[in-house]
């Protein structure tokens, strides 16, 4: 099967068998999304993020019902958190979303985290590459389960979706640094639970003091995803913000910054492993760490001759 | 990064016992595999499309309400009809011994009953993958 061929004819098995490629670094990958890229930059990417238990994927298959029911296609990237000991996984989030295993419309494909940090894995971007390039109208890509500091998101979403739900802390966990500054669009997700409309208060007081505020205040909309309460409103804030980003040059300027970014994470990664394998290979690896561990010489040092040898 | 096996673990079918799933899923992760867990009340389509959605190694499925002549052949025609021929798709559940000859025929390759340990579980996917 030529995978590319195939998937850009609507091949779902191809788009399943590039996504494995691009996970799990084979050989054929890079030559896939070489091939892929020039079809991408069409789709609408809604990052949803939040902390675990706040209803991110039962939140997702609802918005994705509600997408599909306006015609569009729809692939979601739910990533789960991968052992840090054994490198399994649970992937759960398909659980929430088995009602739209059947849609043909609708893709949905599990990824563990695989050694990153940052809510997202290393591959996400490149698996929503695939997506985008399949024909996917709107890609949900929906994080981990974050703490406070998980905002890999919002360098691969057009929009950020942050899902909170009340009682989760008292307001001065509003006001830290973090998801809480992510958020073009926020959702109180188990509305029904005491102390919802506490917590709205508390983001709205957040955001009154964001000194950095532009034109764009982020709506705060109360949900009960399980019961389909305020998945319109939140869709209808999804799009004021896809809205107002595209006719501010913010949409233009996040991709640029995107496209940035993607060249230096491949620059930063093929000059990393050509010098570790020039290193491996000329034996020069193990007598510079032996010469660093016996405090002859020093890691910065080193680095400087290496610069200086390999990058002239 | 090497490649990992990926398994769907599945309840089809419409009996709402999952504790042995679970505890297979967990064993699953232990021994280093992306497990999809999918939860209850599959159907056969459902259990086959997921499987192709996530391009899975193996299929694990588990019945403990009798339906396994009818359901587990099933999944193994609908995979295969994806054009999934390499998936390795296993069962497991409350399944007479007299069942499993006609379950492996129907090209399920190994079934496993109460009382096996969950390492004879990882042991056989890695020894049987593709």
């Amino acid at each position: 099967m030529d995978i590319v061929e195939e998937l850009l004819k609507g091949n779902r098995l191809a788009l399943s068998r590039a996504i494995t490629a691009i996970e799990n670094e084979y050989d054929e990958a890079l030559d896939i999304m070489k091939k892929l890229y020039p079809h991408t930059g069409h789709a609408f990417v809604l990052g949803i993020t939040g902390p675990p238990g706040a209803g991110k994927s039962t939140l997702t298959d609802k918005l994705a019902r509600a997408y599909r029911a306006q015609g569009k296609t729809v692939g979601i990237i739910a990533i789960d958190p991968t052992s840090p000991f054994t490198g399994g996984a649970i992937l759960g989030d398909r659980i929430r979303m088995n009602g739209l295993t059947m849609d043909e419309g609708v893709f949905i494909r599990s990824m563990g985290t695989r050694g990153s940090l940052g809510g997202l894995s290393h591959k996400t971007a490149d698996a929503v590459k695939a997506m985008d390039a399949f024909g996917k109208d709107i890609i949900f890509v929906e994080t981990v389960g974050v703490g406070q500091s998980e905002v890999d998101i919002v360098k691969a979403a057009d929009t950020t979706m942050v899902v909170l739900i009340p009682g989760m802390g008292d307001d001065i966990q509003a006001i830290k640094a973090g998801i809480l500054e992510i958020g073009d669009v926020f959702t109180i997700n188990k509305a029904d639970h005491d102390g919802a409309d506490k917590l709205v208060r508390e983001m709205n007081m957040m955001l009154d003091l964001d000194g950095m505020m532009t034109d764009w205040r982020p709506p705060i909309q109360k949900v009960i995803a399980s019961q389909n309460e305020g998945i319109t409103e939140t869709i209808e804030n999804i799009e004021k913000h896809f809205k107002y980003i595209s006719e501010n040059g913010i949409l233009t300027k996040r991709r640029t910054e995107r496209s940035k970014n993607e060249m230096m994470d491949v620059l930063q990664s093929s000059i990393g492993s050509h010098i570790t394998k020039k290193l491996i290979d000329s034996g020069l690896m193990d007598k510079y760490v032996e010469q660093i561990k016996a405090r002859e010489t020093d890691p910065y040092t080193v680095v400087g001759g290496i610069m200086k040898d390999m990058l002239k | 990064m090497e490649k990992r096996i990926r398994v769907l673990v599945a309840k089809p079918g419409l009996d709402g016992h999952d504790r042995g799933a679970k505890v297979v899923a967990r064993a699953l992760r232990d021994a280093g595999f992306e497990v999809i867990y999918t939860g209850l009340r599959q159907t056969p389509e459902q259990i086959a499309e997921a499987a192709l959605q996530e391009d899975v190694n193996v299929v694990a499925m588990s019945i403990l309400s009798g339906a396994h002549p009818h359901l587990f052949p099933k999944v193994v025609n609908l995979v295969r009809e994806k054009g999934m021929n390499d998936v390795l798709i296993i069962g497991g559940g409350v399944i007479p011994e007299t069942d499993i000859p006609a379950l492996k025929e129907a090209g399920i390759a190994e079934v496993f009953t109460p009382g096996t340990p969950t390492s004879d579980i990882v042991e056989f996917i890695k020894a049987n993958v593709k």
